[in-house]
């Protein structure tokens, strides 16, 4: 039966009424051998290989949003960073910054769609923390994630690893995660059929690294978007990206919202895409193992990478024209992860 | 949108560029009034299809871009006010003033509100009726008849807790104001489809008949915006000066009467200071006196001394098309999108903002 009530500071004094969360709410979806020890730290068995580490906050607003929620979403986030490293991510931590007065329902939605969403992407939750601030000193809950994940021998992913000729693939369409956060916030309503994209794609990765031996770069765009994340692998390789605006998937519904508020798809984040730079001769072999993935489907390619003019991006404009795409730069739209 | 689509159909777009290429024999260069239409241009990467002949310059028509200084100071202080909650658009908010912008002083905790439209803010002062929400009103004839929409809404509501700060600008005054000052070596001018929409061609009469400049009112799609060049290609190369509607579907001649009556009803002409023009009579908007009510200028006090501008800024002269951004020392080095100098970089809209993020290397 779901818990009823609200969090009250009792809750993150680590009494009776922490224990009774702890127990009857973090362990009943997030449970597990490891998590089930209650010990101050977990004890992992030793992996091979190197690791990759990394760590996220997520302080989405609103918390609910058409394809997602903030559960998923920290799960997603950090296990694609993970995952684009080339790493198979094996463990999560999750600390939890809980307001006063959020209803224990709401709570437990969340962690039931993070539970879901670490089954689907393979990882174990190992240690986890709760904290309660004052009404007003937090908005509803924040949640920050470390992600660990174990490197196979020999392989070499990175920003800096792209070459000129290489293929610049994406794979679905961008925007959709920054333009439906954008939609559900208060007093635009709109009522387009948009969601976020939030997904694992470390499946979708794995099946790139069998795939693709001449993989350079897996990157996945979220904050700055599409446009950002390219200048910046163009910046750490040392190589100019020419991309095809006509290639590039983007929602028909994202880009008629992106139409009315003013905003441009390739600086939005995304949640569940990534970038793919690979070996142009394996550019078809890239694009059939992310089409062959449930979060792949609308892959594309959609440039190259070139020697000349190293770090800028150019896009060749649907209409036949040609321009700089620049960094995301001024006011980014906050708190949207 | 299928409508919208249809004007950046490729095929249409590359047979109209075309066009252009084989018809423009005489060099010309056009001004685009409107920051849309700079901001068309740059980010359909236009200028690369367009031949050497043809060159595009931009003119004052960013609203962000030629709010001056000393209004952005007046909502600075009132952003100060205790109780004064300050809605804005989302562009002005990190434009500098002669001290400080209104993102610095909502980080240092005055209450700063983004909205999306005037009736928003009007939706604001419902929800927080303790406070006074005053609405930033800049822009042109397009959006001034949206301000005048809000003001109404306050009115029926009864509000007592919604007013307007009005920095807005008309366009004729300032198109004349242009036409008076050095010559720029103009061919002709690409109209604003949208003020065009509101007040109706009549303002482009004189410079088509007594300057003989010809004039397009241009829609804001990439094939729309080519075929308006070409429309002025052709009316220069058969020696016209005419004005002529490209963006059909949206201007009549006469312009919307309603929207006009509307502005009116609140709003009555005043001299008012432009960035980089100056001081220009009967070019501004203020509240008729009989609104003195919903006028923040007459409830709180936004007194200011005059305002300041970075020496080096030439924002000026960019929005005269007297130079282009590269030719400002500022320009991508001390001034850029991050840390933007003067309004031209900050406005999504602004000419050196533009070329910054799309025409960096042209």
């Amino acid at each position: 039966m779901p818990m009823e009530g609200s969090i009250l500071l009792d809750h993150g004094a680590g009494g009776k009424a922490s224990a009774e969360l702890v127990g009857g709410l973090f362990a009943k979806h997030l449970g597990n051998e490891v998590l089930g020890q209650m010990d101050d730290a977990a004890v992992l068995p030793r992996p091979t290989g190197r690791l990759a580490v990394s760590t996220d906050s997520f302080v989405v607003d609103p918390i609910f949003f058409p394809g997602g929620d903030i559960g998923s979403l920290a799960v997603h986030g950090t296990v694609n960073d993970v995952a684009m490293r080339g790493a198979t991510p094996l463990y999560l931590t999750v600390g939890f910054v809980l307001e006063e007065g959020l209803a224990i329902a709401d709570l437990e939605r969340v962690v039931a769609s993070m539970a879901a969403a670490a089954k689907e992407a393979g990882v174990k939750v190992v240690a986890g923390d709760t904290k309660v601030v004052g009404r007003g000193q937090a908005d509803k809950l924040f949640i920050n994630t470390t992600g660990i994940g174990v490197i196979p021998e020999g392989l070499t992913l990175g920003a800096a690893q792209a070459k000129p000729g290489d293929a610049v693939l994406v794979s679905g369409t961008v925007g959709d995660h920054g333009v439906t956060i954008m939609a559900s916030r208060e007093g635009l309503g709109l009522d387009a059929p948009i969601a976020s994209d939030s997904a694992p794609l470390n499946h979708l990765a794995a099946g790139l690294i069998k795939a693709c031996p001449g993989l350079r770069t897996l990157r996945d765009p979220t904050r700055g978007g599409l446009a950002t994340a390219l200048n910046e692998i163009a910046a750490l390789s040392g190589i100019s990206i020419e991309l095809d605006e006509a290639a590039i998937p983007i929602d028909p519904a994202v880009g008629g919202v992106c139409e009315l508020l003013g905003l441009d798809p390739l600086y939005l984040a995304n949640e569940g895409k990534l970038i793919c730079i690979v070996d142009s001769e394996q550019a078809p072999a890239a694009l059939n193992a992310m089409r062959a993935d449930a979060h792949g489907k609308g892959a594309a390619i959609i440039g190259r990478c070139g020697g000349e003019r190293a770090g800028r991006v150019w896009i060749n404009t649907s209409v036949g024209g040609r321009r700089i795409l620049d960094m995301l730069s001024g006011e980014p739209l906050p708190r949207i992860c | 949108m299928k409508h919208v689509d249809e004007y950046r159909d490729p095929a249409m777009a590359k047979e109209l560029a075309a066009q252009i290429r084989r018809t423009s024999k005489t060099p010309v260069r056009f001004m685009e009034l409107c920051g849309t239409h700079t901001m068309a241009l740059a980010r359909h990467g236009l200028h690369a299809l367009l031949p050497p002949t043809v060159s595009m310059v931009s003119g004052p028509g960013c609203p962000v871009c030629v709010t001056a200084t000393e209004e952005i100071d007046r909502a600075v202080k009132l952003a100060q006010t205790p109780g004064v909650v300050v809605a804005t658009f989302g562009d002005l908010v990190r434009v500098p003033g002669s001290h400080a912008s209104l993102a610095r002083e909502r980080a240092g905790g005055a209450a700063v509100e983004v909205v999306y439209s005037p009736l928003d803010a009007v939706a604001l002062a419902e929800k927080r009726p303790d406070d006074q929400v005053v609405f930033l009103g800049i822009g042109f004839e397009t959006t001034a008849p949206t301000v005048a929409a809000a003001l109404l809404m306050a009115e029926q509501k009864g509000l007592t807790n919604f007013s307007v700060l009005s920095a807005h600008k008309l366009l004729p005054p300032a198109l004349a104001a242009l036409l008076s000052g050095p010559n720029l070596g103009l061919s002709g001018f690409l109209c604003p489809g949208h003020v065009t929409t509101v007040i109706g061609t009549a303002c482009y009469e004189p410079v088509a008949h007594e300057h003989g400049l010809p004039c397009v009112v241009a829609g804001f799609e990439p094939a729309d915006v080519l075929a308006s060049i070409l429309m002025l290609v052709n009316q220069v190369e058969q020696r016209r000066s005419e004005v002529e509607i490209q963006y059909k579907r949206a201007v009549r001649p006469e312009g919307n009467p309603a929207a006009v009556a509307l502005m009116n009803r609140f709003f009555e002409p005043v001299n008012a200071p432009w960035r980089g023009l100056g001081p220009i009579p009967a070019s501004g908007l203020a509240l008729r006196a009989e609104y003195g009510h919903l006028d923040a200028a007459k409830r709180f006090d936004a007194s200011v001394p005059p305002g300041k501008d970075h020496p080096g800024c030439r924002c000026g002269d960019v929005l005269r098309g007297l130079i282009t951004p590269p030719e400002c020392k500022l320009f991508a080095g001390v001034c850029n999108p991050s840390a933007p100098v003067g309004p031209c970089m900050v406005s999504a809209e602004g000419t050196c903002a533009a070329w910054y993020r799309y025409r960096r290397e042209d």
